[in-house]
């Protein structure tokens, strides 16, 4: 009658029946048949007509252009920018965010100075600033990864503040009534103390970064990156070429989640045990 | 530890600290370090803000923008809720649903602008689909996982008691997923409101806040950015305190599924 799915289903875990490689195809199969389904639509779509096919290609014209993009190594250079710039955005926004965090976690003077200033920046649409940092710092490179990290900044900052206040007092009071000076104090509780929250932090700063990172590389006309990429072609209705950039960007983007900070998490939380 | 002369001294810090930033604003604005047309002095920004208001553009600009945030935000939460609730309810759909939406979640929602341009031309078709991309996801996602986390202890005692299908569904099941709808619908505006100053200053039409701020950009306006940047921040300031706050309070906390903070 109910036929629920039970919370943390088996089948999207590891799959550790008797017959594991079976139930791997099953599971594979079963992911991407969705996909399938929805190429199959997408194809009868194309070669129906209803569409001009130069703003709506087949996949096998948007593979082409992936294929030739591709191997003539323009895509990769694309891809390689973008990154360079997603990632030195990134820790930029990460040294400055830990850092203004864990003083407005430590010290009551600074969080009482810096709380207004960070509030007030927070509720404002990175993107917004996007003109403004256009006319002072120019257009290009310098715009672009100066506002992927102003804009990831703030989670970085938020959750590394909380993070340092949930430290439990009891954890400080041990460690101090042990001997320890205020270095090992930070570097062996506070730190381990405030990390799933810091980590929390980063993970949201690096999503905030790069669902920006594209719309600013359109706006700040840099020579290579993706989002240019795809705002270019529009001026030569490459439709193929921007679905081949926004597949791409879609494959960026789950690595990051899934290779990036399944990694740092495991690495470093887990192994402390400060998440089950 | 927050007696009330800690508290003082925290909101004069606050305040202080609000005075100098504002102050050094100022000085390096009147110092003529950098033209005046790129850092204008505060007033010169407040008084813009006060003509736009006075003259009626800006109240123009606020009004197009919003129209397309809240358009999009309902239709993505007019699809998403169903269908979340849809996916928690039903294997097959979420087995369907569930890959898809993994796919697509990533792809930031202004990569779709060009495209979208293409296939409907410039205007508010565009930013209003870009809205809705935007605020499908966390809608989505959090529908789905709400009705999942639904303790199955109250839905067998509902059933126990004699509830049918649709008794459990309006009277177990959507007051218990409500927190996490409620967080949906507030991401997904937070998303959208993100989404809609990318959309308006890449598709522009002639009207909406992320156009106003960009077109400034090309004849120096930096008085008129600033003022536009305000009034997008206080708008979002206002809709996540005012709005969602009550809402929450009008559902959530009456029914009991989250306490206040203290």
């Amino acid at each position: 009658m109910l036929d629920s799915a039970p919370a943390g289903s088996p089948d999207l875990g590891i799959a550790t029946t008797s017959r594991p490689r079976e139930e791997r195809w099953r599971t594979l199969a079963r992911t991407a048949f969705p996909f399938l389904v929805l190429a199959l639509i997408w194809e009868c779509t194309a070669h129906l007509g209803i569409f001009p096919p130069k703003l709506f290609p087949p996949l096998e014209a948007v593979a082409s252009a992936f294929a030739h993009l591709t191997s003539t190594g323009i895509l990769p250079h694309h891809v390689l920018d973008t990154v360079v710039r997603l990632l030195a955005g990134f820790a930029l926004a990460a040294f400055a965010g830990v850092g203004i965090g864990f003083a407005m976690g430590r010290s009551r003077r600074a969080e009482d100075i810096l709380l207004p200033l960070v509030s007030i920046g927070a509720p404002i649409p990175g993107l917004a600033y996007a003109p403004l940092f256009l006319l002072w710092f120019g257009l290009g490179n310098t715009s672009a990864v100066l506002l992927v990290a102003f804009v990831s900044a703030f989670p970085i900052i938020f959750n590394t503040w909380t993070g340092v206040k949930a430290v439990k007092e009891i954890w400080v009071r041990a460690a101090q009534a042990m001997g320890a000076d205020s270095g090992r104090l930070l570097q062996h509780v506070i730190l381990p103390g405030a990390l799933p929250y810091m980590l929390t932090g980063l993970r949201l700063g690096l999503a905030q970064a790069w669902r920006i990172l594209v719309g600013v590389e359109m706006l700040a006309a840099v020579p290579w990156g993706l989002g240019w990429m795809i705002f270019g072609a529009r001026e030569f209705l490459d439709t193929d070429v921007m679905l081949s950039g926004i597949a791409t960007i879609g494959v960026i983007g789950v690595l990051l989640e899934k290779l990036v900070f399944a990694r740092i998490e495991q690495y470093t939380v887990m192994r402390w045990g400060m998440l089950s | 530890m927050s007696t009330a002369g800690d508290r003082a001294r925290s909101s004069y810090r606050a305040g202080l600290s609000l005075l100098v930033a504002a102050a050094v604003w100022e000085v390096v604005a009147r110092s003529g370090m950098f033209p005046a047309a790129l850092l204008p002095p505060l007033p010169k920004i407040a008084r813009t803000f006060v003509d736009m208001l006075l003259d009626g553009s800006m109240l123009e600009h606020t009004f197009f923008t919003m129209y397309r945030v809240l358009f999009g935000l309902a239709l993505a939460i007019v699809v998403a809720l169903p269908l979340g609730v849809l996916m928690g309810r039903v294997r097959s759909v979420e087995r369907f649903c569930l890959p898809l939406a993994s796919a697509f979640m990533p792809i930031p929602s202004l990569a779709w602008v060009p495209l979208f341009i293409l296939w409907f031309g410039l205007g508010n078709t565009v930013a209003i689909l870009i809205v809705f991309y935007a605020a499908l996801f966390p809608m989505l996602l959090n529908a789905w996982s709400g009705v999942r986390a639904v303790n199955p202890l109250w839905l067998r005692a509902a059933g126990a008691m004699g509830a049918d299908e649709r008794a459990l569904f309006w009277k177990v099941i959507i007051p218990g997923a409500s927190p996490f709808i409620i967080t949906g619908v507030r991401q997904a505006f937070l998303r959208a409101w993100i989404a809609v100053v990318g959309a308006e200053m890449l598709a522009a039409s002639d009207w909406g806040l992320g156009w106003v701020i960009f077109d400034a950009k090309e004849f120096l306006n930096t008085d008129v950015m600033l003022a536009a940047i305000a009034m997008i921040g206080l708008i979002g300031f206002l809709f996540e305190r005012l709005v969602f706050g009550s809402v929450e309070r009008a559902t959530v906390m009456r029914w009991g599924m989250v306490r206040l903070a203290k």
